[in-house]
């Protein structure tokens, strides 16, 4: 399974802002500083391009609120 | 030779005494979430990081030359367990005190996203303690403890942090002021 | 082998028969629950088109089918929170036919090879619960043990993740969804949830089978429901009613509308707002035109004198106070959102007010553990809607509601009959 998608978990999200400047193609901050899907996706897709910032801000997420996951995940 | 060891021991100590303390502020300041000195927050991260990689270098250098320098007269369990050693053992001992919590707050981090971040989170708070810890074992250990010039390194050192930890507690540190605080599942219960 | 009472009809039948709670006239009446297999009551519960209770409206067999196929013995719970201030039904049902809930819990416990059942009730459901497993004790019925654990009166504290945390004796707060309950719920096990009133319909299905069931309702959403109708109706309460029911017919059912009618929630909090229209079927595909689901079967009546603004204020107020704090989005964005359209309904009008509604609406939407914020947003959007023309007046200075505007453009309440108290139905109609 090709893990693409980029799954926030909203209940340690702390909204340190590291993960929008990684990502800067996918995410931007929010009014309060939490990342927000350009896409207006749930799970926003990480293009292969992206596919190393990507793991550099799940890696260096602060409250290890991020993760990849694959297309299906519950709801 | 015996020389070299005892300068290498001294210096690589004040290095890491010094490298701690920029870690320990970049690690307060980061939780700010602002940028800093013209780097993104994943900058200072990053330095916060290899900062902190780059202390336990010369720390490992400080203590593998005090081990071999014949002067200390460290046994291999001086360099773990403390307040044994022969000499000033409660400053050496300190000493040893810091590098177990320095080798505690590596490795947890190192393997954070295992342990989760709580379990993470609660080791890292040790930081607190690990540094004036440090800083005392420096003052009190050395023969150059009475120096003018290990003195003024370590008040820099000591101002660094207390700046830091001052900002920390001024209500304009978050980026996000106005934000409302998220609030943990313990506490929610107690709501009503 | 017992002889079975005729089936409940079409219209009745969670609450047909004595509703006193009491364990004999539901012997008598139903005698003792029959067991089934797994993939029985897989087939079962696909062939009868049974839907989750609770608000989702999930089909009840796929949540089952997916906890046979996981690794690990199941937990079964059942779901009587009902954090949803608008809801009654659950309360009713295990007060009125506790045993019919309880039935369906063993049929369903028994069938996944469960060794322990939960029931995840309110404080105001506890008593009837415990009394019932007394009586059922006494008569050695249940063969699973069931647990009683107290759901905390919050709004969320109903939702899967949120019932599966105070089950497993933590907080009963959403969590991150990391695998599905159904893989991993009550302490790491696989998980059944169900809502107590679709337990109710297993242990009735059970009993009559899957073409019995779907004698009621739609052909692609058989069976009956509860309702809770509140709001401008004459006699608030519980119903029961078969999918696809005129929405008058249901209001009618709760003693008919008490004043000529404006729009009405349905749902639930997290629902949607329809115009008062007494020829709407009652069912997902009647009301998907509204953004609208039947949800947990709540409908509250607006009277024409209400302020539909007003009321979504008011309830987007509630919700936002009632969130559970652990994500950023949802606890800085609901607040604000309340207090947008506190600003439109009291006509503290500024430029963007309703673009900023809008914004907020999407900037929440999808960014929580659960889903508070979406089906908020689902319910405020469905008002903007419903009540476009009453928002147009607002940003005017003014509102459509008489009561809360110019005496001028109220109308004579008095004088019409009921039936004019839908909009566009004349007298003599029907």
């Amino acid at each position: 399974m090709s893990e693409n998608r980029l799954h926030i978990d909203w209940t340690a999200c702390d909204g340190r802002g590291l993960c929008a400047e990684l990502l800067p193609e996918i995410l931007v901050e929010d009014d309060w500083g939490y990342p927000l899907a350009r896409s207006g996706e749930v799970r926003p897709v990480v293009p292969a391009a992206l596919r190393k910032n990507a793991e550099r801000a799940v890696d260096q997420c602060p409250a290890l609120a991020l993760r990849l996951v694959g297309e299906i995940l519950n709801r | 030779m015996t020389d070299a060891l005892w300068y290498f021991g001294r210096g690589t100590g004040l290095v890491s005494l010094v490298l701690l303390s920029i870690v320990v502020a970049l690690g307060i300041g980061a939780r700010s979430g602002r940028t800093a000195f013209g780097l993104p927050r994943f900058a200072v991260s990053l330095l916060h990081r290899n900062a902190g990689l780059l202390a336990v270098v010369f720390l490992l250098g400080h203590v593998v030359a005090l081990y071999f320098d014949p002067y200390a007269q460290l046994r291999a369990f001086d360099l773990v367990l403390p307040f044994f050693a022969e000499y000033r053992p409660f400053w050496i001992g300190l000493g040893t005190v810091g590098f177990d919590l320095v080798l505690a707050l590596i490795l947890t981090s190192l393997l954070r996203h295992r342990l989760g971040a709580r379990a993470w989170r609660a080791v890292h708070w040790l930081a607190y303690l690990c540094w004036p810890v440090a800083v005392l074992h420096g003052l009190q250990t050395g023969t150059d403890g009475g120096s003018w010039w290990l003195r003024t390194v370590t008040a820099l050192c000591a101002a660094l942090v207390l700046a830091a930890v001052v900002w920390r507690f001024t209500p304009s540190f978050p980026r996000h002021p106005d934000r409302v605080p998220r609030r943990r599942p313990r506490a929610l219960q107690e709501v009503r | 082998m017992t002889t079975v009472d005729a089936p409940p009809g079409a219209g009745r039948r969670l609450l047909a028969g004595s509703t006193d709670g009491r364990l004999d006239p539901h012997l008598a009446r139903y005698a003792r629950a029959p067991r089934l297999t797994g993939a029985q009551l897989v087939a079962l519960l696909r062939d009868a088109g049974l839907t989750g209770r609770g608000g989702a409206g999930f089909p009840a067999w796929r949540k089952v089918d997916a906890v046979l196929g996981a690794n690990g013995v199941p937990v079964v719970v059942g779901n009587g929170s009902e954090g949803e201030p608008a809801s009654g039904k659950d309360r009713a049902l295990l007060a009125y036919q506790p045993h019919l809930v309880l039935d369906g819990l063993q049929v369903v416990a028994q069938a996944l090879g469960a060794r322990q059942a939960h029931l995840y009730v309110s404080t105001a459901a506890a008593a009837d619960v415990r009394r019932a497993l007394d009586a059922r004790r006494d008569a050695g019925l249940d063969a699973v043990p069931v647990t009683v654990t107290i759901a905390p009166d919050r709004f969320v504290a109903g939702e899967e993740s949120a019932l599966v945390n105070a089950v497993s004796g933590k907080p009963a707060v959403p969590s991150d969804k990391r695998l599905r309950v159904t893989e991993a719920g009550v302490n790491g096990s696989p998980t059944l949830v169900q809502n107590v009133e679709t337990l109710g319909h297993i242990a009735l299905l059970a009993r009559f089978g899957p073409q019995w069931f779907r004698e009621a309702g739609t052909s692609d959403e058989p069976g009956t429901f509860l309702a809770t109708v509140s709001g401008a109706v004459q006699a608030p309460g519980v119903v029961e009613a078969a999918y696809g029911v005129r929405l008058s017919d249901l209001v009618d059912a709760a003693g008919g509308p008490a004043t000529r009618l404006q729009a009405l929630l349905l749902g639930g909090y997290h629902g949607g707002w329809v115009p008062a229209l007494p020829d709407l079927p009652f069912s997902r595909a009647g009301l998907a035109p509204f953004g609208a689901t039947p949800g947990a079967g709540v409908v509250v009546a607006l009277a024409a004198d209400g302020c539909g603004l007003m009321e979504t204020a008011r309830i987007a107020g509630y919700l936002a106070g009632e969130v559970a704090g652990q994500c950023g989005p949802c606890i800085n964005g609901l607040p604000r959102l309340a207090a947008t359209l506190g600003d439109l309904a009291r006509r503290r009008v500024r430029p963007g007010l309703t673009a900023e509604v809008e914004r907020l609406s999407a900037l929440v939407s999808g960014r929580g553990a659960c889903r508070h914020p979406d089906g908020t947003v689902r319910m405020v959007r469905s008002a903007m809607r419903v009540f476009e023309a009453d928002v147009a007046a607002h940003l005017a200075g003014w509102c459509v509601a008489p009561s809360l505007s110019e005496p001028a453009s109220a109308p004579a309440l008095s004088s019409p009959g009921p039936a004019s108290f839908w909009r566009g139905r004349g007298e003599g109609e029907r």
